[in-house]
């Protein structure tokens, strides 16, 4: 098929970027979207132009690099990954726009590429278990009802790739931050630093400049990984719980 | 050392011995080790810095827990963030000889089963150690919160993977790889708040500085500025991954490299085994000529999917039309006591040859089915959505195909390597003070890797194992400051900026992509599922035509200093192209089949690897040979003293 591609071009943080159009001919349908880039990478150095810029690594949608906007939704038109999208998905003459993820704390590093750095440092403020290697009971030791661990899994299936802030208008990452007090805070393990976690995690989320959560489920809409809204009432729960004095330990 | 070259390819050197390994007996090892090995007292460990380069499984692990005990780690991998590793992407699960099931499993049959699985070509001591520590790793992971799957009663689910027939592995839906490195990593970033790690990310190790004969440091590339750093410190690790995409297409991610363990085996480091590779059975068939990657259906889908052919060539009925007495299951048939979960390398086979009959389905003839049908009749949908509902879908996203309906079309493609740098017990190299973790070195697959052991491996490398061996070697630590202006230093960079400009300064003609494909079908032709003499003489000579034209002709556009993707791939392609050609040597030199080195020449009556242990029973490890000089063998007897050796049977 033929397409006509907008892709965002834009050689470094410090200069402006803009919309460059590409027509694309002999498109296949069965080619993921990742892969049509790549054709095109590879015409454009035959004709001597920088290829565009864009991260990506397992292509299997779950180590959560890539990930662009289509056409002004996160990882495009259907509910999965930018590297699982296939190009059945669109159809002959359409013309699609390709950005990268649109959120001042993730600047744009070039092309489609930005720094998600933000993710790692919200992780780092209490994202964990606090147990070191060797410190740990047998596995067996504390049974965990399977419903807890099904609920569990749900939310720790985050890949961290960044939709949720793309597609927020307030540029939040509630629900990436939600996944994870949701997921510890759903097993045994995690109950000891469940006050204190929830607070610092928050805290470094403001920190970055991320934007508030104001319900309105655009994230949970984009997710790849389908972490649901809930986990954001979940988050909330265990702020408020936080703050009565009694539980704060 | 022979001064004439043998097959006019190498020399043979000095034997080589793992001399790390107490001679106590196996059971005793270990903990014998660990007990003789010198400590770094707590006070002293914060004044040692040790380099990790790799956030997977093993270098994470590794990261976290080094850190903990409260040494300097700098850590250093290409992607944007450490959970972004290729670990990430591991479906099926680990392994741990947890017994839970009370089936019979025990330390001892995992060492039995992983050794045997390996075609007798591991070391006993390492495998041992592994199943020692097996049940260690499911513990930590537990304590970090890793949502394992369960049972109603609360207790962890296990299932079972090729190769075994007990039920020994834990995992997370599809997802295990996912949830053991979040717990990894999340280790890593609390030490990172801690203070005793520092991540680098976008930053990819492009040479390893040697001093005095100890590894020091690193050269590295700041993938977004394209600065040229270096690290120093008192020890380096490796946790660099596998070299799969030495083939092009592969079920890895598309940036894993041998970058930084072929610039250590330049160093001096000997690369061992480098021509173990693993074809794994379950994969998606190839599309197109534009295919990027090969997509990977986890090996857990042969517990319940049943594997077939048409009984005719060029059938090409709807496969539910197809009655089943005109099927042929033919594991299920070969091998009557594994059925479909015989291991990974002769089920690849199978495939190939019933696909080389005529038999094969879909496009190409390039494909064998994976049948659910029987599964959801017996155990209901909702249950089969339960157990493998993700890769169902990634199935569907993929092929557009719906396999609940219709079943899955597989095929044969290149996954892991079970060759890696060498390294003796202490999993140090040959150059002191360079420690290599997880898939990067050679020591516990043998010649083929069983289901799930990878990140068992790469977990007990990195919580378990180097955190203890490490010490004995930093107790002769701090070494003596290294300044930034030394000979080895300046050496280093140089070269790395040479290279760098060599490869944008050739504005040639072909992409670096061009290449890559081009040696991943020579790869795959000459020294893919079954290798012959004239293949392998055939296919060192088409590598060396193509290293030579690409230096010639490669083109790489942009520059030296921003975010150059092309100029990474044509420095990991470039390392590619001399692999390929030690890999190609070494299979031709390894006159025998065994695990996944199948040798055509080298075969039973009906067609199964067969092995010559009165010469192979060794591990190959390579010396580089320099510039264009033959690469030199060192030989490392192996001695089964605890398992007899003998011709595997699955039947
Ligand atoms: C699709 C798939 C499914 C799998 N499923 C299973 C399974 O179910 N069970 C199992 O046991 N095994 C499985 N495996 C195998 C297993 O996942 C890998 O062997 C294992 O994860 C490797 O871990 P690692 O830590 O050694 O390396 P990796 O996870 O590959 O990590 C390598 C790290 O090194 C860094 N790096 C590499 N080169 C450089 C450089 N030059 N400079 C800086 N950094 C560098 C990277 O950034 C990365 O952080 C699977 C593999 C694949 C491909
Ligand atoms: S919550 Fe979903 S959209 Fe947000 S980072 Fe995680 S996987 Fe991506
Ligand atoms: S490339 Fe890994 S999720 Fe898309």
């Amino acid at each position: 098929m033929k397409i006509t591609l907008k892709i965002w071009r834009q050689k470094n943080a410090e200069n402006p970027g803009r919309l460059v159009t590409y027509e694309r001919d002999g498109v296949s349908a069965d080619m993921s979207f990742l892969e049509m880039l790549d054709v095109l990478n590879e015409d454009l150095t035959a004709k001597g132009e920088e290829p565009v810029a864009f991260d990506h690594d397992c292509r299997e949608g779950i180590c959560g690099s890539c990930g662009v906007v289509i056409d002004g939704v996160a990882h495009g038109p259907q509910r999965t990954t930018t590297c699982q999208l296939h190009m059945r998905s669109f159809a002959d003459g359409d013309t699609i726009t390709v950005e990268p993820w649109r959120a001042d704390p993730f600047p744009v590093i070039k092309d489609l590429v930005v720094n998600r750095g933000a993710f790692d440092r919200i992780i780092a403020a209490g994202g964990f278990v606090s147990v070191n290697t060797g410190a740990a009971p047998e596995a067996h030791a504390t049974p965990v009802p399977k419903v807890d661990a099904d609920r569990a899994f749900e939310a720790a299936a985050c890949i961290g790739c960044g939709a949720c802030v793309a597609a927020c208008p307030n540029a939040s990452a509630m629900l990436f931050t939600a996944a994870k007090i949701t997921h510890l805070g759903a097993l045994p393990q995690g109950q000891p630093e469940r006050a204190a976690r929830v607070v610092s995690m928050l805290d470094q989320q403001d920190a970055e400049g991320f934007g508030g959560c104001t319900n309105i489920g655009e994230c949970a809409a984009v997710c790849p990984a389908g972490v649901p809204l809930e986990t954001i009432s979940q988050l909330n729960f265990d702020l408020r719980r936080s703050m009565t004095p009694s539980r704060r330990h | 050392m022979t001064d004439g070259l043998i097959d006019g390819l190498y020399r043979e050197g000095e034997p080589i011995a793992d001399t790390k390994a107490p001679g106590v007996p196996l059971a005793e090892r270990w903990s014998t080790r660990v007990f003789g090995g010198h400590l770094v007292s707590p006070n002293n460990r914060r004044k040692l810095k040790i380099i990790v380069i790799g956030t997977g499984l093993a270098g994470a692990s590794a990261g976290a827990t080094l850190g903990e005990a409260g040494y300097q780690v700098t850590s250093f991998f290409f992607q944007d963030s450490p959970r972004r590793a290729h670990s990430i992407a591991a479906q099926g699960g680990i392994n741990a000889s947890k017994n839970y099931r009370n089936d019979g499993d025990s330390t001892h049959r995992l060492f039995y089963d992983t050794v045997k699985g390996g075609d007798f070509r591991s070391r006993e001591s390492n495998v041992y150690r592994l199943a020692e520590v097996s049940g260690n790793i499911i513990d930590q992971c537990v304590a970090q919160g890793i949502p394992f799957a369960r049972e109603y009663g609360g207790l962890l689910d296990n299932r079972s993977f090729g190769g075994v027939q007990v039920s020994r592995t834990f995992y997370a839906r599809g997802q295990t790889g996912q949830q053991l490195l979040l717990g990894a990593y999340q280790a890593l970033e609390r030490q990172v708040a801690a203070g005793t790690v520092t991540t680098h990310n976008r930053h990819e190790m492009l040479e390893l500085v040697v001093v005095d004969g100890r590894a020091r440091g690193v050269i590295v590339r700041d993938l977004v500025t394209g600065e040229i750093e270096t690290h120093l410190a008192d020890a380096v690790v490796l946790a660099s991954g596998g070299y799969s995409n030495v083939f092009y297409l592969s079920t890895n991610a598309m940036g894993c490299n041998v970058t930084a363990s072929w610039r250590a085996h330049r160093q001096g480091a000997l690369f061992a085994n480098p021509c173990f590779t693993q074809i794994h059975p379950t994969c998606i068939p190839v599309s197109g000529e534009y295919q990027s990657k090969l997509t990977l259906m986890s090996e857990s889908l042969r517990n319940d999917g049943r594997i077939w052919v048409p009984v005719a060539q060029g059938d090409t009925r709807d496969p539910r039309d197809i009655p089943a007495d005109e099927r042929d299951y033919y594991l299920e048939r070969a091998y009557p006591a594994f059925g479909n979960l015989v291991p990974r390398d002769i089920a690849s086979r199978a495939a190939k040859r019933v696909c080389d009959e005529g038999r094969g389905v879909g496009p190409g003839g390039l494909g064998v089915y994976l049948d659910f049908a029987d599964a959801i009749a017996r155990l209901g949908r909702d249950a089969v959505v339960a157990k493998y509902g993700n890769l169902f879908d990634m199935y569907r996203q993929i092929t557009g195909e719906d396999p609940y309906q219709v079943p899955m079309r597989i095929y044969p493609a290149v996954h892991y390597t079970m060759g890696g740098l060498w390294v003796d017990y202490d999993l140090q190299s040959t150059i002191p003070g360079l420690f290599v973790v997880g898939e990067a070195n050679f020591s516990d697959h043998g010649a083929n890797r069983l289901g799930a052991s990878a990140l068992m491996q790469g977990l007990a490398d990195g919580y378990f194992v180097l955190p203890n061996t490490i010490n004995d070697y930093l107790s002769a630590g701090p070494f003596d400051t290294v300044p930034a202006d030394h000979p080895a230093v300046v050496e280093a960079v140089t070269s790395v900026q040479d290279r760098i400009q060599a490869l944008l300064g050739t504005r040639g003609t072909r992409s670096v992509d061009s290449f890559h494909k081009e040696l991943g079908q020579i790869m795959w032709e000459h020294c893919g599922m079954e290798r012959t003499e004239d293949g392998l003489l055939e296919g060192i000579e088409k590598i060396r035509a193509l290293r030579r034209e690409f230096w010639a002709d490669v083109r790489v556009l942009g520059e030296a200093g921003e975010l150059n993707q092309a100029l990474e791939r044509a420095g990991r392609v470039a390392d590619f192209l001399e692999l390929g050609e030690l890999m190609c040597i070494d299979a031709l030199h390894r006159r025998e089949s065994c695990g996944g080195h199948f040798r055509a020449e080298s075969q039973t009556e009906d067609g199964e690897a067969l092995r010559n242990d009165d010469e192979f029973a060794y591990v190959a490890a390579w010396q580089w040979g320099g510039g264009d000089g033959a690469p030199v063998l060192h030989k490392e007897a192996l001695h089964y003293e605890n398992i007899e050796l003998k011709q595997r049977s699955y039947k």
